[in-house]
């Protein structure tokens, strides 16, 4: 008795209590940075594309809803030739995100991405990519890589010697 | 058997082997790098260590590399160990210190052997941060990449492309961590196993050039066993598909016949797959009438009913006569033959092959010969090759060979009682000593440099000193020794006394030469020996095709069944419509007398997958499935059946194309049900044949319900990969005919080994898996090997053979066939890295005969044959080895084709030639081993 009392009293007292609900669209939530919604390939610092089309998201996602085809340039830079994520499918677990080895792939808070029709929700690669960094601003995978790239030689990557002079007799 | 403890578990393992060999043999894992189950320990990588006890009270113990300890009746040791895992740590940890930040750009990634030694000796966190030294990458041709970062320095690639194949260009330089593995300047690889490379190396140094050019990941493609069909050796292997294109050919184990490896035009051959040459449409011929009265023909897209339709009465029509093929399975020659009766299905290949191939398949039926596989030619220590260039016409015999003649390095090792898995102090022992090899040819070949003797004459002479070993072995030193030159004789009797002194002599011949004489004297020795050694003798008889054998079964109770009588069938007007099945007439017989007989039919339908030219002339193109969107069985050289299975199913999309068996079992009303009733009916049909029933699990096998998947259990993409064309996902195609789904559902673990498609077990991503599916390291396959060989030894088949006599011919030159791994195989050329491979076409020719004709190295000829109109251009090489009067004719390249050589060569300088200038290729450079032998003898 006494505790149906108490609990009537509880919720009594909410009636005197700010609202969590907040008037959407009228009013937008706050959302940080980190929230996962929709998927963005972004570029490096340098501007290039960051993908490397190693298809590690394609492999962690757990709807397999992403899918892609590596190519590479004449200079041997990989990245993708297509690359597609079917949102319609995607259960914005952000796991593509942990995933990817380049921080090419990142889920952004923007979630008003709905359509009425589902073939809509098929993005290629055109529709992914963003011309910014996002959230990571410095990292650049090809400058710790070993392969050579266009503007980078064998040698020249983070914490490179250079390359050895295999006719040399020297020690 | 021997008792071994590990971690205080007693187990029982094969004797004579090494600790890591016995360890992974019982399912343990135990990291390595630089043993290889082919090539021996060299404990080089220091990666396999694990801790050794002297005996039940040692409690110390000390650590030991396994690969280089004997599993000793008795011995105790730890792979779990605190110090010896510490040690594996360690070793790992400095491995790793120069790789580079690579693996998500890296072709090995996911496969890769080093990824998961590193994983399993527990080095997750890199902590050296200082500088990594760096290598520089060559140019190695178009089939391989090269990206030295990467290398670990376990010496696996040039112990397996020097010692293990035999090859020159590859090598290790300079010391300590500046070790580098490659050649000595950027350039081609030579080695025709150099793609081996891609799979022996553990790390990305070596990938597949070709599959990354569209690459894949491994967990994403989709595989299914598959046979080789580049050439009859029958080599297992896995094919990989995704978005409906074939990406690449990986090894598939086979103890018995591949092994471990594979030749790179079995590897790298498979573009004629993508190619934009497929069939993909059914396609009639429609003639249309132009508006000034004028006609022309035009290829016209015709509906799979109609062409159906025109196929039953084509079929139906008592005038039709049929040729099948032996590039095509026996279940399509099967269902061609049932469908027109035997009497009016012909065989579809030349004259000059028909006879020498039937002689060879009566000959394999005796009880004096037993065909070799490859694991049989192995053990085997003295050989005989009459008339084969083997590694150009079954490339993966060739490097068996280069492993039989170390049979004397094991009989060295036995003596001195080393082990023969401990290859450098087995390859120090033994030096150059070899087990004899013997090689009579009309050319020199790529086996030369093992060989204790070799001999070039004309085929006629071959053949000669062929019956004179032979009669010589029956101990009657009759006429035909006595005709010999002492080079000959010499000879003669060396091969003698090796052939009747060896435990087990092995003769290789084949259909190569087009010559019946050449193969009757091999055919010869064989029984001569069975007589001498009161024996079965091991013997290896090469055929052209991938099927040439099944084939022959096939149609082997008819009697005269090749293209020549179908010709006359046509000619005589009796024929009056022709279906070809997976068949380019003009690669066969004289194109003049095709194009003349084609004129006379009423209609020509070819059931095929590229475009050829032998449908020119059709009125009808049938779409076929390629081996990769079909299944089917083949017979290859050792008369060994094997199935091979559908890859993808064809995009009914973009696609009608079907397998052959299927279009002409359509077009009879579907006579038999599904494949499983064509295969058996194909094995009620034909006693040879009735094994192929058996050959793999039919098609309502299932494991715990569900069918061998295609796909592995991490297949990604699944709802992406066709959403730009319907967001709804389509359901995956069913594989009614087989008892594998085109699908991730089920498991492969347990898959018997003909329905093995590829190796993956936990911790084991690489190819290296494939030891959890053998029952011993190195063994048959848990569950089966795949294949059957037919070739029964039922009764003793008396065959005679008559010595060809020593006649002169009036003709200047007689042609004879060059074959080219990398350009003798019609399927193979459509792939683009091979063709840059192969060489351009040629004409080979005595230096004397050459200056007869006023021809040096580089010139031009122009080359004419009696009876045919056709004329070549063609560079001059000069083969110094080669006997005057013979013209080497590569077969394959620049239109030349096996019917020429039926027909007399006429030659004479052409004036209006431009010399190539010198420095041709950039990519093919002289190395060490051709300016040894004569300057560009590869034009
Ligand atoms: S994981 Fe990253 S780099 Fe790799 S394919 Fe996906 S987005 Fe590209
Ligand atoms: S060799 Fe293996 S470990 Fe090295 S980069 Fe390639 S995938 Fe990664
Ligand atoms: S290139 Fe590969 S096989 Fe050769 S030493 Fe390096 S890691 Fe080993
Ligand atoms: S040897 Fe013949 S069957 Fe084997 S891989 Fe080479 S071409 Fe294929
Ligand atoms: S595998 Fe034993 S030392 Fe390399």
């Amino acid at each position: 008795m006494l505790s149906q009392l108490r609990t009537l009293w509880t919720v009594l007292q909410h009636t005197f209590t700010k609202a969590d609900t907040v008037e959407y669209p009228d009013v937008m939530p706050y959302l940080p940075p980190r929230y996962r919604a929709r998927i963005v390939l972004t570029r490096d610092p340098d501007g290039e594309e960051r993908c490397v089309a190693c298809n590690l998201c394609a492999a962690a996602c757990p709807v397999d809803c992403i899918a892609l085809q590596k190519t590479e340039d004449d200079e041997g830079r990989w990245y993708p030739e297509w690359f597609r994520i079917n949102f319609s499918r995607c259960v914005v677990c952000g796991l593509c995100e942990e995933a990817c080895p380049t921080h090419a792939i990142q889920l952004t808070p923007d979630f008003e991405y709905c359509e009425y029709n589902r073939q809509n929700m098929v993005y290629e690669k055109e529709d992914l990519l963003i011309s910014g960094t996002g959230k990571y601003h410095d990292y650049n995978f090809y400058r710790i890589a070993g392969k050579a790239i266009s503007g980078k030689d064998k040698g020249q990557a983070r914490n490179e010697e250079q390359p050895i002079n295999i006719k040399s007799l020297l020690p | 058997m021997a008792k071994l403890t590990v971690d205080d578990q007693d187990y029982d393992v094969a004797d004579g082997n090494n600790l890591l060999h016995a360890c992974l043999s019982i399912g343990l894992d135990l990291p390595y790098f630089c043993w290889h189950p082919c090539m021996g320990s060299v404990g080089a990588c220091r990666q396999c260590a694990v801790k050794q006890y002297a005996d039940e009270n040692d409690e110390r113990g000390r650590v030991v590399m396994a690969c280089m300890t004997p599993a000793s009746d008795g011995a105790r040791i730890s792979i779990n160990d605190k110090q010896a895992k510490d040690f594996r740590a360690g070793v790992i940890e400095l491995l790793m210190t120069n790789h580079p930040h690579d693996c998500p750009v890296c072709e090995e990634g996911g496969e890769c052997h080093l990824q998961d030694m590193t994983e399993m000796s527990g080095h997750t966190t890199r902590t050296y941060d200082e500088q990594k030294r760096t290598h520089n990458n060559q140019y190695l041709g178009p089939l391989i990449n090269h990206e030295m970062n990467r290398c670990i320095s376990c010496y696996r690639c040039v112990r397996y492309y020097k010692d293990y194949a035999g090859g020159r260009d590859l090598d290790a330089m300079g010391a300590h961590h500046h070790v580098y593995f490659g050649r000595h300047t950027d350039g081609v690889l030579e080695s025709p196993f150099a793609g081996n490379l891609v799979e022996v190396c553990p790390t990305g140094v070596f990938t597949d050039k070709t599959f990354s050019a569209h690459y894949s990941r491994k967990w994403d493609l989709q595989t299914s066993p598959s046979v080789c069909q580049h050439c009859a050796a029958g080599c297992n292997i896995t094919p990989g598909e995704r978005y409906g294109t074939l990406k690449r050919i990986t090894n598939r184990y086979n103890a018995d016949v591949n092994g471990y490896f594979l030749c790179d035009r079995g590897r790298f051959g498979y573009g004629f797959v993508n190619s934009d040459d497929r069939v993909t449409q059914p396609l009639a011929r429609e003639t249309i009438n132009h508006a000034d009265n004028t006609n022309s023909d035009t290829a016209i897209q015709c509906s799979t009913e109609n062409s159906l339709t025109r196929l039953t009465q084509a079929l139906k029509d008592p005038a039709t006569i049929a040729i099948g093929s032996p590039r095509a399975s026996l279940e399509s020659n099967f269902a061609l033959q049932s469908a027109v009766g035997e009497s009016r299905f012909y065989r579809g290949i030349a004259p000059s092959e028909d006879t020498t191939i039937n002689t060879l398949l009566k000959f394999q039926q005796s009880s004096c010969v037993n065909s070799a596989s490859q694991r049989t030619i192995e053990s085997c220590d003295a050989v005989l090759i009459l008339g084969e260039d083997l590694t150009h016409t079954s490339p993966r015999t060739a490097l068996s060979l280069r492993q039989t003649v170390r049979q004397r390095a094991r009989e060295l090792a036995d003596e001195a009682r080393i082990p023969f898995w401990q290859d450098a102090a087995v390859r120090e022992l033994a030096q150059q000593e070899k087990s004899p090899l013997f090689i009579i040819n009309t050319h020199k070949g790529d086996l030369d440099d093992i060989a204790e003797n070799t001999y070039f004459n004309s085929p006629q002479k071959i053949a000669r000193l062929g019956f004179a070993i032979a009669e010589q072995l029956r101990d009657k030193s009759g006429a035909l020794s006595a005709s010999l030159t002492p080079e000959e004789k010499e000879m003669c009797s060396t091969i003698v006394n090796a052939l009747s002194q060896a435990k087990r002599p092995l003769i290789i011949a084949g259909a190569s030469l087009l010559n019946e004489d050449v193969l009757n004297s091999a055919l010869d020795v064989i029984k001569s020996l069975h007589i001498n050694r009161e024996e079965v003798i091991q013997a290896h008889l090469v055929v052209p095709e991938v099927n040439s054998i099944g084939l022959a079964m096939l149609t082997q109770s008819s009697a005269e069944r090749s293209l020549s009588e179908a010709l006359k069938q046509i000619e005589s007007g009796a024929a009056k419509r022709l279906v070809v099945l997976e068949n380019d007439l003009y690669q066969r017989v004289n194109p003049e007398k095709l194009d003349a007989a084609l004129e006379k039919l009423d209609e020509i339908i070819v059931i095929d997958h590229v475009w050829h030219n032998g449908m020119a002339k059709a009125d009808l193109i049938i779409p076929a499935a390629s081996f990769a969107e079909g299944d089917g069985t083949v017979v290859s050289s050792e008369g060994r059946a094997q199935r091979f299975f559908a890859t993808f199913p064809v995009n009914a999309d973009n696609s009608s194309a079907n397998d052959s068996w299927q279009w002409v079992n359509q077009a009879l009303d579907n006579r038999w049900k599904n494949f499983d009733a064509i295969v058996n009916a194909c094995a009620e049909s034909n006693d040879l044949l009735a094994p192929i029933a058996d050959l793999a699990p039919p098609a309502d096998y299932r494991q715990h319900g569900l069918k061998v998947p295609r796909m592995s259990h991490r297949y990604s993409g699944r709802t992406a990969l066709s959403a730009n064309i319907n967001v709804s996902e389509v359901k995956q195609p069913a594989d009614p005919q087989t008892a594998l789904g085109f699908t991730m559902e089920g498991s492969n673990v347990n898959a018997p080994g003909p329905l093995r498609n590829t190796a993956w077990a936990p911790g084991w991503n690489s190819n290296q898996s494939i030891h959890k599916f053998q029952d011993e390291v190195g063994g048959p396959l848990t569950g089966g090997s795949s294949g059957l060989c037919l070739f029964g030894s039922a009764e003793s088949n008396e065959l005679e053979f008559g010595v060809p006599s020593e006649q002169t011919s009036n003709a200047d030159f007689s042609a004879i066939p060059f074959y080219h791994i990398f350009g003798s195989d019609e399927l193979s050329n459509f792939a683009a890295p091979i063709a840059e491979r192969s060489p351009q076409a040629y004409l080979a020719l005595n230096p004397l005969d050459a200056a007869q004709l006023d021809l040096t190295q580089g010139d031009g000829a122009t080359l004419r044959f009696e009876n045919l109109q056709q004329v070549f251009s063609l560079t001059v090489v000069i083969r110094p080895e080669l006997i005057r009067g013979l013209v080497g004719l590569p077969i394959g390249l620049g239109g030349l084709t096996r019917h020429l050589l039926e027909h007399s060569p006429l030659l004479e300088k052409n004036l209006a030639w431009q010399r190539v200038p010198s420095g041709r290729d950039q990519n093919v450079i002289a190395t060490d081993q051709s300016i040894g032998l004569s300057e560009g003898l590869v034009p």
